[in-house]
């Protein structure tokens, strides 16, 4: 069921000079400020004091001026007619994904658009800007298309971005829609060639009767551009929806998820792929369990794990045979009985499984909590932290308005010592693993502005609620953030917050 | 709350009242995830994920409420012997959201007080007060859904939920046209109903009782009488 979301404001105050665009439509825009701001490049400290660097409001118009180079007109009307009917919906931020150097940060949306932010460079007399990122680049990369066949529409809603590590100028990156991954390649050129003999300068041929001298081509300095072109499609191979994707650590191979398969590419195949785990059962009715969320060891390119929807997890391993089917690891939890209720198995379903940047470790979210497993022990997490425990009691109202099936997404911090997740309302949680403190920030306009230090939200669970706390029963279940990233080295966040992005830094002193 | 009923050990002080407002949660639960199966099969393509996993709440309950005795054992006195084969899970689905169409009082001519969603009926709580701690297979007959639920055998149960997993399995035109055939306009209603739950404080079983009024159309005619109605929706369906 969609809930309805709260529309957006743009103010015109904030709005960034550098991505003012024609007709007096807004752009992206970023609202830097004040006072300096200086970053921590400890990443130990996770759940200190944050301050909002700036809200970006990933832009629709502004991809229709960017796709203008690359993408046929057609194109833009539909996306410019979308953006003004159904703005909200399309807009609503589906995953966020920062490259493996922080550079980047991309972001892919419900309506198929991947837009991909760069940090400003840093320069000596503006340090409090490091943390700034700017629009790179735009593109739409999945459209909604039709299965004839089935007789269904796929929708162009983009689940998931990943990024190759970067071999060359150009960056490239994976995203994916329920049934189709695309690898796009991004790349600047700011030079073209000219002074051709044969041609003139729009391309045509020119008449060879005019040639009367013998001229040597150059390349001349151009403005900036940045082109995403689709270097593979990899499509035809789930019949369920895609729910993970994964590049391998020998960057040669990557695979794909979705309910009740998972499959094995190499980058330079597409019409091929290597079924690795398969649960579907010879009968549908015995369908009992769905492969939720899968990922590849960050360090050993045979080993990788998923995650099910009763709430364990399967390590496997490739050189034992071909097709997965039997695990080398089963990590699963006793249940306990005093928690014991009807929705026990639906908030124990995974929503999102990650490796810890070393490799040690696994953490899962489930519907209440994030865990972290030692991949040396099977039995019980060693780690189990209380992201909304309060909303325990409301079980059966978020059964019934269907936030209960809500896919949360959990993130490590640069040194694997700070965990996030997000939550309802607009609040997202830190835990500490080595203080075991923990925090809920909220990423919303009203309450953060530029600059400032976060304060921490409190949720009352008791009777009394004190001052600045907030109570269970006003929470706003339509502000969920789902999906958060935490940059690859440093105390840099991005938290998806429907159709904003907010980016959060470290503040240290 | 809500959450605690669902427990299946009760401290000894309130077995009296927590008894029979378990067995009540739990039927409600019952119909809420049958209602949700059902829109399930609306959608051309359902999130797999979400309907297993109420699928196997779903059986989880069954499963619970066999053990229970609330299942079986409850035929009303003329009805006979429940047929195995008969799809009563998706014959209180139907004949619920044909309530939700009406959205008013029926014309008195059922035999029944009180719809399937209603929660609190009379007798039940006259029973509550009357006596001792009955278990719930004594005094379930007694209350409206049981008089449903007793034509809910097993065998027709898990026929439905096989039905379910056809349509998540294979979708082709024909399979399409028999969804269709289950929908029912409720489905505007509940939307609403369940939207509006959204960070309230209404207890499930109130917002429940908003779905069914308090008059039943006989179950008999089954499910497909309001043909004109369907095809409105067919129609709505298509468009979007």
């Amino acid at each position: 069921m969609l809930l309805s979301l709260p529309a957006l404001h743009l103010q015109t105050s904030e709005h960034h000079p550098l991505f003012e665009l024609p007709h007096g439509r807004l752009g992206p825009w970023c609202s830097p400020t004040g006072s300096p701001a200086p970053l921590s490049c400890d990443t130990g400290c996770g759940e200190g004091s944050w301050i909002l660097v700036y809200r970006l409001l990933v832009p629709t118009q502004v991809s229709l001026l960017s796709m203008e180079e690359d993408i046929d007109t057609r194109k833009i009307n539909n996306s410019f007619l979308r953006d003004h009917s159904y703005a909200t919906e399309a807009d609503i931020i589906s995953t966020v994904e920062f490259n493996h150097t922080g550079e980047l940060l991309a972001t892919g949306d419900k309506g198929g658009r991947v837009v991909i932010f760069q940090r400003e460079q840093e320069s000596k007399n503006q340090v409090h800007r490091r943390g700034e990122y700017n629009v790179y680049s735009t593109f739409q990369s999945h459209e909604p298309e039709f299965d004839y066949l089935k007789s269904l529409e796929i929708e162009e809603k983009i689940n998931k971005i990943r990024w190759l590590p970067q071999q060359n100028a150009a960056y490239f990156l994976l995203s994916t829609n329920d049934k189709t991954v695309k690898l796009w390649k991004v790349s600047e050129r700011d030079k073209r060639p000219e002074g051709y003999n044969l041609k003139d300068e729009e391309g045509r041929l020119r008449d060879p009767s005019t040639i009367t001298t013998l001229r040597v081509p150059v390349l001349r300095p151009m403005d900036l551009m940045v082109e995403a072109t689709p270097r593979r499609v990899f499509a035809n191979a789930h019949t369920y929806h895609i729910n993970s994707i994964s590049v391998n650590s020998d960057y040669e191979t990557y695979m794909s998820a979705d309910d009740l398969r998972i499959n094995l590419w190499n980058f330079e195949i597409t019409n091929q792929s290597f079924n690795i785990v398969d649960i579907k059962p010879a009968n549908m009715e015995e369908l009992t369990e769905v492969i939720t969320a899968a990922e590849f060891h960050p360090h050993h390119c045979n080993t990788f794990v998923y995650s099910s929807s009763k709430g364990t997890i399967r390590l496997c391993d490739m050189r034992a045979s071909a097709l997965c089917d039997r695990h080398t690891k089963f990590f699963e939890e006793p249940e306990d009985p005093s928690n014991r209720s009807f929705f026990s198995e639906i908030i124990s379903s995974i929503s999102d499984v990650k490796f810890s940047h070393s490799g040690r470790y696994i953490m899962t979210r489930d519907y209440l909590t994030v865990k972290v497993w030692d991949l040396n022990m099977e039995n019980r997490p060693i780690e189990t932290y209380q992201v909304h425990d309060y909303l325990r009691s409301k079980l059966c109202s978020l059964y019934e308005n269907d936030c209960i099936f809500d896919k949360f997404e959990c993130v490590w911090n640069g040194s694997d010592s700070v965990i996030m997740t997000g939550s309802y309302n607009n609040f997202f949680r830190m835990f500490d693993r080595n203080t075991k403190r923990d925090v809920t920030l909220e990423a919303s306009r009203e309450n953060s502005k530029p600059r400032a230090i976060l304060k921490p939200r409190k949720v009352c669970v008791g009777g009394k609620r004190r001052k600045d706390e907030i109570s269970v029963d006003s929470l706003d279940f339509s502000k969920k953030i789902l999906h958060t990233a935490w940059h690859p080295s440093e105390n840099i966040i991005a938290v998806a917050a429907t159709n904003n992005l907010y980016i959060f830094q470290d503040k240290v002193n | 709350m809500f959450a605690r009923g669902l427990k299946r050990k009760f401290p000894d002080g309130e077995e009296e009242l927590a008894v029979p407002s378990y067995a009540l949660q739990r039927q409600c639960l019952l119909d809420m995830s049958l209602v949700k199966l059902q829109l399930c099969h609306m959608l051309a393509e359902p999130n797999l994920c979400r309907s297993v996993l109420i699928a196997n709440t779903v059986r989880q309950i069954q499963e619970e409420m066999t053990q229970d005795g609330a299942w079986r054992g409850m035929s009303p006195p003329d009805a006979g012997p429940a047929p195995l084969d008969r799809l009563v899970s998706t014959d209180i689905l139907c004949r619920s959201e044909r309530e939700q169409d009406q959205g008013r009082p029926g014309p008195g001519d059922s035999h029944f007080p009180k719809g399937p969603h209603d929660c609190p009926a009379p007798d039940l709580t006259s029973d509550l007060t009357s006596g001792p701690a009955a278990p719930v297979a004594r005094h379930a007959p007694s209350s409206v859904w049981d008089l449903d639920s007793s034509r809910e055998s097993k065998g027709g149960f898990q026929k439905s939920l096989d039905q379910i997993f056809e349509t998540l399995e294979s979708r082709n035109p024909s399979s399409m046209e028999d969804l269709l055939a289950d929908v029912d306009g409720s489905y505007y209603g509940l939307d609403a109903v369940l939207a509006g739950m959204t960070g309230s404080r209404t207890s499930p079983c109130d917002a429940l009782e908003g779905l069914a009024p308090p008059a039943t159309t006989p179950p008999g005619p089954g499910c497909k009488a309001d043909l004109g109605e369907l095809d409105h929706i067919v129609e709505i369906l298509v468009e979007t």
